[in-house]
């Protein structure tokens, strides 16, 4: 009881990663659009966070930014801060971050099979991120890379080593990829839906791999998902996306059972439950994320809430901690809003 | 594997068939033959007759093909009018020097085009970039000959570095063999280069954006390598087909430079023999290029199991 406690005071103490007010920006027409626009975030050691979202909110550039990874692909401008133990990621040069980069920080990605080079081994595209950042010999590198194929659940690793990507069940591809990613031991995992192109029994399996190694080697992990159903099993806290912002964030617990945001309400209302009507029609959220070039004036969104009035649609909500540690960022909730509804 | 490239090989056959088909055909519809150009201008018409009674041209379209094409598989590929030798013979000795042609052309087209289509492709959109597709195409639009004289003046009249045409055979070194090839080749591969570059320029920009670029970048790894161990063994088996198909007609299509540069290859037996109508020289020497065409296709298709696992043959 007291160690926990002792942990939890710790931890409280040193995040792992603090974003601060990020903003990111991309070129559209000439102008800079912002796909995250001013997302705070903090993750704690060994803590499990869950950013959910529809596509197109913006949770896939977020956490691509902590690596930086778009900054060889497009022209992109960051605003902000991403402190990952206290460095600001974001004033790095691009051969700084290499060296945090699948060393200290690491990805997962959606779809393993193209996340794969498929001209390559396993062995290849695994044993290369140890001896790149351990500095180790081929041959150790070809140990530790066994013996993480091993922990990571694969069977005969020596024979899965010498295989190409095509050759292996996505289940195992994705294995594999994990395997990369933690082989040397990173702080925080990235894991951009990593489930999304699997199928449903594997995902079960994943998704317990994942938390099995959370426990297991204590690093925190960033899990990006539209799964809401993963979120409550796998997440300590859960963050909702829409349209670049973070709109609402609680412990996973409180959200499934007090949301208070519209859209959270409306994406756990879109989950369907065995014991529902079958004939009954699922309820949807009505239209879809606008395009960044036609984000709404006020709160990002008015134009999808059956809620929304005239503030709404005129001026940006404030973020308001409705109860401890449960943030949203809804005019309902603000001061002088419909006090009522606060906590229902 | 073994069996792959036997079935490979067995699959040529029909493909030869046909084109020694269509070649002999050709050489037959073409007004004139071996017996005019063999007798002069002013041979009679019953001279010329007599003659083609002889060396058997008179005989009906199929029973010459399938004569010839009997021979062709007994390794008896005819025998030239006018070099006193038999066809393969006399492929053998103008072969030579239109390999030596295509290889160097070929290197310096790959030592021209991989780099500068991979920094292309890497900085897109960049002056670089558009400096080398616009150079590419101007490469491709310049017709070989003029290219070809534009070298010549330069290194061979006014700098004085190599000659301006001739060739000079292994036998007389090696060193004076590369000087002689030099310029043709370098015309040829700056032509070729153009092509190339172009191929490997739009190979790489399609894999640049594959998701593996991004694991690769999330591991830490240096952007040289990259580009170099995950794009552009990724977009090999494009460049490979494009390698290919550039021997083929380096091989095949050296006519011009041949003939502008006074070397005495394939593209220059090619010529003359029309211009005598030496039927049997025209169509071995064309079925020889055919085969070497396929050929350097089945090496490039072995080829990309090398580089691409899943389209090596026997691989689930």
């Amino acid at each position: 009881m007291m160690q926990e406690n002792k942990k939890e005071i710790e931890s409280m103490q040193d995040p792992i990663l603090e974003i601060r007010n990020l903003r990111v920006l991309f070129p559209v027409h000439k102008k800079w659009l912002p796909a995250v626009d001013g997302v705070d975030l903090t993750i704690q050691p060994g803590e499990i966070t869950g950013i959910v979202g529809e596509s197109g909110s913006g949770k896939s550039v977020m956490s691509q930014s902590v690596l930086r990874l778009r900054d060889h692909d497009t022209a992109v401008r960051y605003e902000g801060e991403i402190l990952f133990e206290k460095e600001n990621l974001l004033k790095w040069s691009l051969k700084q971050m290499r060296n945090i980069r699948g060393n200290r920080i690491s990805v997962i990605f959606q779809d393993p099979l193209n996340s794969l080079s498929p001209v390559h081994t396993v062995e290849s595209q695994l044993m290369e991120v140890l001896i790149l950042h351990k500095k180790i010999s081929k041959e150790e590198a070809k140990k530790k890379s066994v013996q993480m194929l091993k922990m990571i659940g694969i069977p005969n690793p020596e024979n899965c080593m010498k295989k190409y990507p095509f050759e292996l069940s996505g289940g195992m591809q994705q294995r594999v990829m994990i395997a990369i990613a933690l082989a040397c031991e990173p702080k925080l995992l990235i894991a951009d839906e990593p489930t999304t192109a699997l199928d449903v029994t594997i995902q079960e399996q994943i998704l317990y791999l994942i938390q099995d190694l959370n426990k297991k080697l204590g690093m925190s992990i960033l899990f990006i998902t539209h799964d809401l159903g993963a979120v409550s099993n796998l997440c300590h806290s859960v963050k909702v996306m829409y349209l670049g912002q973070i709109v609402e964030d609680a412990k996973t617990e409180e959200l499934f059972t007090h949301p208070l945001h519209p859209y959270t309400k409306g994406l756990l209302a879109c989950i369907p439950h065995l014991a529902v009507e079958r004939r009954k029609e699922l309820p949807t959220i009505p239209g879809s994320v606008p395009s960044l070039s036609h984000i709404p004036e006020g709160c990002h969104f008015c134009t999808r809430c059956h809620e929304a009035d005239e503030r709404c649609r005129k001026m940006p909500p404030p973020v308001v901690e409705a109860t401890p540690g449960h943030t949203v960022k809804c005019w309902k909730y603000a001061e002088g809003g419909k006090k009522n509804e606060v906590g229902v | 594997m073994l069996s792959y490239i036997l079935k490979r090989i067995l699959s040529l056959i029909p493909v030869l068939f046909v084109v020694s088909c269509v070649v002999f055909l050709v050489v037959y519809i073409i007004p004139g033959g071996p017996a005019t150009a063999l007798l002069g201008l002013e041979a009679t018409p019953d001279q010329i007759e007599a003659l083609n009674t002889e060396l058997g041209f008179n005989r009906p379209f199929f029973v010459q093909y399938a004569d010839w094409f009997v021979n062709v598989l007994k390794g008896d590929w005819g025998t030239s009018y006018f070099l006193h030798q038999s066809v393969l013979e006399a492929i053998g000795e103008y072969f030579l020097p239109t390999l030596s042609l295509a290889v160097l052309a070929q290197i310096f087209a790959l030592i021209l085009s991989v780099p500068l289509g991979i920094l292309a492709a890497y900085r897109r959109g960049t002056a670089l970039d558009v400096t080398a597709v616009s150079v590419s195409l101007v490469g491709a639009a310049l017709p070989g000959f003029l290219l070809s004289m534009f070298l010549m003046l330069l290194f061979g009249v006014h700098l004085q570095i190599f000659p301006v045409a001739g060739y000079a055979g292994l036998e007389e070194g090696l060193a004076e063999h590369l000087r002689y090839l030099f310029l043709p080749a370098l015309s040829l591969g700056i032509v070729q280069a153009a092509y190339l570059t172009r191929m490997t320029r739009s190979s790489l920009l399609e894999v640049l954006y594959k998701n593996f670029i991004q694991t690769a970048r999330a591991k830490g790894i240096k952007e040289s390598k990259v580009v170099l161990k995950y794009a552009l063994k990724n977009g090999a088996p494009v460049i490979l087909t494009a390698v290919g198909q550039s021997f083929g007609s380096l091989i095949a299509g050296t006519i011009v430079t041949e003939t502008l540069f006074n070397i005495p290859g394939l593209g220059m037996l090619t010529l003359t023999s029309i211009n005598r109508r030496d039927v049997f020289v025209i169509q071995g020497v064309v079925l020889f290029i055919t085969l070497l065409y396929v050929l350097v296709n089945l090496a490039v298709d072995i080829l990309y199991g090398f580089v691409d696992p899943r389209l090596r043959p026997g691989r689930k």
